[in-house]
């Protein structure tokens, strides 16, 4: 038991009204897992992941990293979101050394920083400013950055979400690589069926209102894959079809309110 | 190149209006001096150096002034972003004394300082101190929550996070609360050195309009007004353009 979701549960007390995010979430993941959650928009899923980032808390339940309790952010995890979250103010070099300050020398971080930046491909780029970057190169940059500080998982929150189709497939096959070379556990939060498939050896499936996991299921299909192999098009309508009433519900629930307001 | 064309233009065409205008009208120089008047109290003065030891003695002020003013700000500014009920009373406080010009200190400052230089950078601290405390408060509560997130998942906290991303996050705003502090203690110190004692920009336009003389006035005028947007243009401008290309907030 490597990292351990146990009966986490997350409420939202808004006007009093009480609402559920997460209701008794369970699962646990190997090390050395791509594990993807996947679910509609509102399922909680990305909460989820800041729990395990340690950046929000669980209303009850405990989340477990090699045995020991989560609390608070670390470097054991490291995190990239859907958007960059590079600092401005320091080039391509300096933010992959931002985690490194501390704990070894300037020399050190730097061959660290170098060594990183080249497995994203973005060498070149060391003296270069975020904002000279495309949104691909700087999504890159904040997964050499995560992957620098030597994380027990790397936790991903949509990081592609924010770029376009054909970027987003250069990027998985780049992250398919890192992965193969490093063998991180990764945890990737997507509302994309085919992104979960392309990547994981696992998709946890979330249902919404309340949050909860419906479905875990194994992709047992050999890499690199490819969009249209048969066994992917399976996968894909299984959960479309698992998704389906989940996302009726959103709808409804949307209906409903828009009747009320 | 083309702005630069249509602004010299302007401007020629500008002092030769102004050149008609005051022959036409018969004004003679103690009413309305003409441009050509205004030219040589300019170089009379530069000439005889006066205006040379102005211009040094209130940039000795301006710069002393403003140091203190940005050192205060910055501190002030970052107490009130950190500490809530500073926010909410002295907070307060600051906002009020915004709305009071800072020259209408100057009797008070007379009385605690004397008629001198004390004054007069006492004024200009006031003038560049609120503004920049305002900004200073405004950048330290307008970083990004994702930067502080991304920042506490490296094991970032405490002072480390607000030395190394909060502070270098708000440095936009600190650059146009420089900026702005700059323009406010600029007009303070002409306004506390027109109303109290000399060698200064101000002191001077005062000493001439004692004496009637309305070319070097203007002269001065001249002189306050080119300053002001040199520096602004040429300096702040320029540094708040690159700080928010840098920082990714620029607009086009």
């Amino acid at each position: 038991m490597f990292l351990h979701i146990d009966g986490i549960n997350k409420q939202f007390v808004n006007n009093k009204v009480v609402n559920d995010v997460l209701v008794d979430v369970n699962t646990t993941i190997d090390e050395g897992e791509f594990v993807s959650i996947l679910g509609p928009s509102g399922c909680g899923k990305s909460t989820l992941l800041s729990m395990v980032a340690g950046l929000s808390e669980a209303t009850s339940g405990e989340i477990k990293l090699e045995g020991k309790a989560i609390k608070k952010p670390g470097k054991d995890r490291g995190m990239v979101f859907q958007q960059a979250a590079l600092f401005p103010w320091l080039n391509v070099e300096e933010n992959v050394m931002f985690p490194l300050k501390k704990e070894m020398s300037k020399k050190e971080a730097k061959e660290t920083a170098r060594k990183f930046l080249q497995m994203v491909q973005l060498s070149h780029y060391a003296g270069h400013y975020p904002h000279e970057l495309s949104g691909g190169m700087q999504q890159r940059v904040a997964i050499a950055r995560a992957l620098a500080m030597n994380p027990k998982v790397l936790l991903m929150d949509e990081p592609f979400g924010a770029l376009d189709e054909q970027t987003r497939a250069r990027m998985h096959a780049e992250l398919e690589k890192i992965w193969i070379e490093t063998r991180k556990t990764i945890l990737f939060v997507t509302h994309s069926i085919s992104e979960s498939i392309k990547l994981s050896d696992r998709i946890i499936v979330m249902g919404t209102q309340p949050g909860t996991t419906i479905a875990d299921i194994p992709v047992d299909i050999p890499r690199p894959r490819r969009f249209d192999q048969k066994e992917v098009i399976q996968l894909e309508k299984k959960i479309s079809l698992l998704l389906k009433n989940e996302i009726d519900k959103v709808v409804k629930e949307e209906l409903a309110y828009a009747a009320n307001h | 190149m083309q702005r630069i064309i249509k602004q010299l233009v302007f401007f020629i065409v500008l002092l030769i209006a102004w050149e008609g205008i005051v022959r036409a009208g018969g004004w003679t120089p103690d009413v309305m001096p003409k441009p050509t008047d205004v030219w040589q109290a300019l170089v009379r003065g530069f000439e005889d150096k006066t205006l040379i030891y102005d211009l040094i003695a209130s940039f000795e002020r301006l710069f002393v002034g403003l140091l203190i003013s940005l050192v205060l700000g910055i501190g002030i500014g970052i107490l009130l972003a950190k500490s809530k009920t500073a926010d909410e009373t002295l907070g307060s406080l600051i906002l009020a004394l915004q709305s009071v010009p800072s020259i209408v200190w100057l009797p008070l400052a007379i009385m605690w300082f004397g008629l001198n230089e004390k004054s007069v950078i006492f004024i200009v601290v006031l003038g560049g101190t609120l503004v920049m405390t305002i900004n200073m408060r405004m950048g330290i509560k307008s970083v990004a929550p994702l930067y502080i997130r991304a920042a506490q998942t490296m094991g970032s906290r405490g002072i480390d996070l607000f030395m190394r991303v909060i502070f270098p996050a708000s440095i936009p705003y600190a650059v146009t609360g420089i900026r702005l502090a700059w323009a406010f203690a600029w007009r303070a110190l002409m306004a506390a050195e027109i109303l109290s004692t000399g060698p200064g920009l101000g002191y001077t336009l005062k000493y001439a309009s004692d004496f009637g003389d309305m070319s070097l006035v203007i002269a001065v005028m001249i002189l306050i007004g080119v300053i002001g947007s040199i520096v602004d243009y040429a300096f702040f401008q320029r540094v708040e353009k690159n700080v928010m290309r840098r920082w990714g907030l620029e607009t086009n």
